[in-house]
């Protein structure tokens, strides 16, 4: 096996900032290249549909400064162009007129905002991936704009409730009937809906947008159902696709994302992916998945680095998949995969405010589990399903934590107490 | 080595308890509490990597 002397890494956001670091974590001591497509520094995405929307002046949330990752990391930048091909039989990765060559490489290109077509002529319509994209957003906010959110995704929702915060009227539209089926399930869809009514942000759900009006900047949405809603600023959030498009004629496999083993291996000699873009197997759920997640994320940077460094050496990534969403200060937590089967609420009640837990079944094994504002039982939920858990354990658990919780309060503080201050 | 959480970057979210569940554990009100205050014995590769894993870079460890 040749020695890696010079690692290079195809995309400058979380996974490609989490591969730099660990790289160096192992002693690599070679020379590593990151390539970032936007002018910024690496920076964190979470925080941009969230607390950056609430006020203006809250700061931009950059990872790391630039003489960190100079001179402490070591790393040389290749920031403000895309890369726009990979030569796998060259061993290069081309960014315009550049070619980089490499001995591995880790893509990390992520995933690009799905548009509504023809959505970028008029000023004041936007998605919200970029750093560019949330200061817009926020510009807009500032100034009181009407506000219409298309797609009721996390995304979505969280960009409503930031402008609910502020006091603003925002109207949801949902082509589905029901939000978020395909990442909580229907009944917990619901749930997210019924959060955004509560809180005065109104829901136009089962129908679709047949276009947007307006005299170069936009003023109206127009709805199939002949309706039209004024607006303006409208933030598109109807998801992501895989930044693929520079890797065709790569050789690399492609199918929603870059195929990858359970390894992030490609099948390519050298070349390993990590976070939105990579489709990997997922050995906790013998699948293929592709969770953009901002964990999932984190973690596959480091472990592509690592394994494109040591091949002979490469460990598989599993996981239980996380994410979290934060509206109108309630917290959405989300672990494992919305399994088919059923979904039970084992804690709360689904037509009240507060604390919500539901589980999710496949076959016999629980698969998932969804809180709302239950902090303190959605990691033990991730726990169980780690060491494949069953549906009748899980169910167990929960009983338990219900007879606990009523017997619980003084107590367990006092216990809790003691053992920090020890 | 003592675990040290910034509580003004904490947000509660509860990765490192997923990794280490009798180090860490976020209560009712969404606080994370320390289990023990410096990293078990045998037990630092598992805590390290529940400190790399914080979203909000909230946590860290000190002599």
């Amino acid at each position: 096996m040749n020695e890696v002397g010079h690692l290079v890494v195809v995309g400058a956001s979380l996974a490609g900032l989490r591969a730099v670091e660990a790289a160096r974590r192992t002693g690599f001591a070679g020379r590593i290249t990151l390539i970032g497509a936007e002018d910024h520094l690496p920076y964190d995405r979470p925080p941009l549909s969230k607390a950056f929307l609430e006020e203006a002046g809250v700061p931009i949330p950059t990872f790391r400064d630039e003489k960190v990752l100079r001179d402490e990391l070591g790393v040389r930048l290749m920031l403000g162009a895309p890369a726009t091909r990979l030569d796998t039989d060259g061993r290069a990765v081309v960014v315009g007129d550049r070619t980089v060559a490499y001995d591995a490489v880790v893509l990390a290109t992520g995933a690009s905002a799905r548009e509504l077509p023809g959505g970028r002529d008029l000023a004041g319509v936007h998605t919200l991936r970029t750093l560019d994209d949330a200061v817009a957003i926020r510009a807009a906010l500032d100034s009181g704009a009407r506000t219409v959110v298309i797609g009721a995704g996390f995304i979505g929702s969280e960009v409503a409730a930031a402008a609910r915060r502020r006091g603003l009227e925002v109207v949801v539209v949902e082509a589905a009937a029901t939000p978020l089926v395909r990442a909580v399930g229907e009944p917990m869809g619901e749930v997210c809906a019924a959060l955004h009514r509560r809180h005065g942000t109104e829901m136009r759900c089962g129908v679709g947008v047949t276009g947007l009006d307006g005299a170069g900047q936009v003023e109206r949405v127009l709805l199939s159902d002949g309706s039209a809603l004024p607006a303006d600023l409208v933030v598109v959030g109807v998801g992501a696709v895989p930044a693929t498009g520079w890797l065709a004629g790569s050789g690399l496999l492609l199918d929603d994302g870059v195929v990858c083993d359970e390894t992030l291996f490609t099948g390519v000699a050298g070349v390993y992916a990590a976070g939105d873009v990579a489709r990997w197997h997922n050995p906790m759920f013998d699948r293929p998945m592709r969770p953009e997640h901002w964990t999932s994320a984190a973690e596959q940077g480091a472990v592509a680095a690592r394994n494109a460094l040591e091949p002979d050496a490469a460990t598989p990534y599993s996981t239980v998949p996380y994410f979290w969403s934060d509206w109108y200060g309630s917290r959405i937590q989300f672990v494992g995969i919305p399994g088919a089967d059923e979904v039970r609420v084992v804690d709360g009640d689904v037509r009240s405010d507060g604390r919500l837990v539901a589980l999710y079944r496949e076959g016999d094994r629980l698969v998932g589990a969804l809180t709302l504002d239950a902090p303190a039982h959605v990691m033990k939920y991730r726990g169980l399903i780690m060491r494949g858990a069953s549906w009748r354990d899980g169910l167990a658990f929960a009983a338990e934590r219900r007879s606990g919780a009523a017997a619980r309060p003084v107590s367990r503080d006092l216990d809790t107490d003691a053992i920090v201050d020890r | 080595m003592r675990i040290i959480v910034d509580r003004t970057r904490c947000t509660g979210l509860g990765m490192c308890e997923s990794v280490a569940p009798d180090v860490f554990e976020v209560n009712d009100d969404g606080e994370l509490e320390l289990r023990t205050a410096t990293v078990p014995e045998g037990r630092l590769a598992e805590v390290e990597q529940a400190v790399a894993c914080c979203p909000n870079e909230a946590l860290r460890l000190a002599p």
